[in-house]
């Protein structure tokens, strides 16, 4: 463990996991959503069902969705600066058996888009992403993330991870998952070095390829 | 970084440097972080946790604690017993609590439940004995060393491990921190930080209705009391019986063998006593938000 990790995070309390970790989802739900969310509904399992209020749960996602950092003041005000920004949100309080105790469905809709993403918060701060559209992924967010939509086809891997190595970006971990043979699948992509706009341009265009999000690393 | 105390105070001890000196070092190395980004970086904590320390009135999204620290610090018998230290500890540690209790910012160290023990402390400490704040940054690195041990052979949350895990580390890197500030060696360090988890060894996390509040806050003033006591002893030769390594392997063991029901889950201990139970948060999010805002 770093020094920052044992003395750290600076955060807005009283909980890493249920605030901090809380309001970290709720930013990378935001960015996965790839415009600014105007409607939230919010489904939480298990410990975050039992104390959202008291722990300021309900506060910290609304933040992490308006685009608040973990240690940003305003997550305290952020209800009525939801009000101001044009979101509309609705809680849920839910079970489940599989998920992680401190787990939430974030159900964004943009403009234009919309993603649905669960996540969990499962320590320190500390998040893990779960699903995105009902594939089920796994990472962590802390490092600079490329998640790619595209068909299972023979080849794909290696024309974006090609294109990975002529931009110079490390790839640190990559996992593919794939619903069925041929059919849909998610590439996530945690890279060493975050990627230029270029870059996810050109992995946008890729045949195969439907869609590409792009998640700075969330500290 | 290091995964026994012992091969931390070996370090120090063979080339003559304090346990923080250690520390940067190893983090400098092992990060490619110069040494000045990582003091930089470490005054930025002190700042946070100085304001954070601020005594005053404030409350909870639950009403269940936001005044003691503040009350403590208005009453004719603040430091009657315990000197003006040791009360001064208790005050700021309280404070910086409840502080994260009420949504304000702070420095999770290593949690936010516990967040108040280390500052509260080291502000303690460094106002009575006139430290510099660059001695207070180095003392820092030292609790980040001691933590970072904890956490690679326990656990540092009450989740995994209980109160003893959380605030019981907390103290541990608080009193280490005090200890070398008061020129003890690094053995004296790690002897403390053992000390003060054997002080706390099986002690639970049961916070009534889930939040860090009740018993939170006030853990946070004895974990700070307990690492003033562990400090003393170390300072004046006395040794724990147990190696340190040891202890630290107790502590992890016997977390593991605590009932779930016993970490964090609101299922034992203070969180099921009837008045716990009858607890019930009243209003909504937008109520505690005025009230919040208020304090």
């Amino acid at each position: 463990m770093r020094v920052f990790d044992v003395l750290g995070p600076v955060m807005v309390g009283p909980s890493s996991s249920h605030t901090a970790g809380a309001c970290r989802l709720a930013l990378v739900a935001r960015a996965l959503l790839d415009e600014k969310p105007v409607k939230a509904h919010i489904r939480l399992y298990g410990s975050f069902a039992k104390t959202y209020q008291g722990h300021c749960t309900d506060r910290a996602i609304i933040g992490g969705l308006l685009g608040y950092s973990p240690d940003d003041d305003r997550l305290r005000d952020s209800f009525s600066c939801a009000e101001k920004d044009g979101l509309s949100y609705s809680f849920e309080e839910a079970e489940s058996d599989t998920l992680h105790p401190n787990s939430v469905d974030l159900i964004l809709e943009g403009k234009t888009k919309n993603v649905t993403v669960t996540a969990s918060s499962i320590g320190g701060g500390a998040i893990k992403v779960v699903k995105i559209n009902g594939a089920e992924v796994d990472f962590s967010a802390e490092y600079p993330t490329t998640i790619l939509y595209h068909k299972d086809v023979r080849g794909i891997i290696a024309k974006y991870s090609e294109l990975f190595a002529r931009y110079g970006v490390n790839i640190a971990f990559m996992r593919v998952y794939r619903h069925k043979i041929g059919r849909d699948a998610i590439t996530v992509i945690e890279s060493d070095h975050s990627i230029s706009d270029e870059l996810l341009e050109k992995i946008r265009s890729l045949e195969n390829v439907d869609g590409a999000v792009y998640l700075p690393a969330v500290k | 970084m290091f995964s026994s105390f012992e091969e931390l105070v070996k370090k120090a001890e063979d080339s003559g440097k304090s346990i923080s000196e250690i520390i940067l070092e190893t983090e400098a190395e092992e990060t490619e972080l110069s040494t000045e980004e990582l003091i930089s970086r470490m005054k930025n904590n002190l700042y946070v946790m100085r304001k954070s320390a601020t005594v005053k009135k404030r409350c909870s999204a639950s009403g269940l604690s936001g005044e003691n620290g503040w009350k403590y610090s208005l009453s004719d018998n603040k430091g009657v017993l315990m000197g003006s230290l040791a009360s001064k500890a208790m005050e700021y540690a309280m404070s910086i609590a409840e502080h994260n209790a009420c949504m304000g910012k702070i420095v999770a160290a290593p949690t936010a439940g516990s967040c108040g023990i280390l500052p509260g402390v080291l502000l303690a400490v460094a106002e009575e004995k006139n430290i510099s704040d660059d001695e207070i940054v180095m003392a820092l690195f030292n609790a980040a060393g001691i933590g970072a041990v904890i956490a690679e052979r326990a656990c540092l949350s009450g989740a995994e491990g209980g109160c003893q895990a959380e605030c019981g580390s907390a103290s541990a890197m608080a009193a280490s921190a005090i200890c070398e500030l008061m020129g003890g060696t690094p053995r004296m360090c790690t002897n403390a930080a053992a000390l003060t988890i054997k002080f706390v060894l099986g002690l639970v996390c049961d916070p009534v209705g889930g939040l860090v509040e009740v018993p939170c806050v006030k853990r946070n003033a004895s974990g700070a009391i307990n690492a003033i006591t562990a400090a003393e002893l170390s300072l004046c030769g006395v040794e724990s019986y147990i190696p340190a390594d040891e202890v630290i392997d107790a502590m992890s063991d016997v977390g593991k063998m605590m009932s779930y029901r016993l970490k964090e889950t609101a299922l034992g201990g203070l969180a099921s006593t009837d008045t716990a139970k009858g607890f019930r948060l009243e209003g909504s999010g937008c109520n505690a938000q005025c009230r919040c805002n208020k304090g």
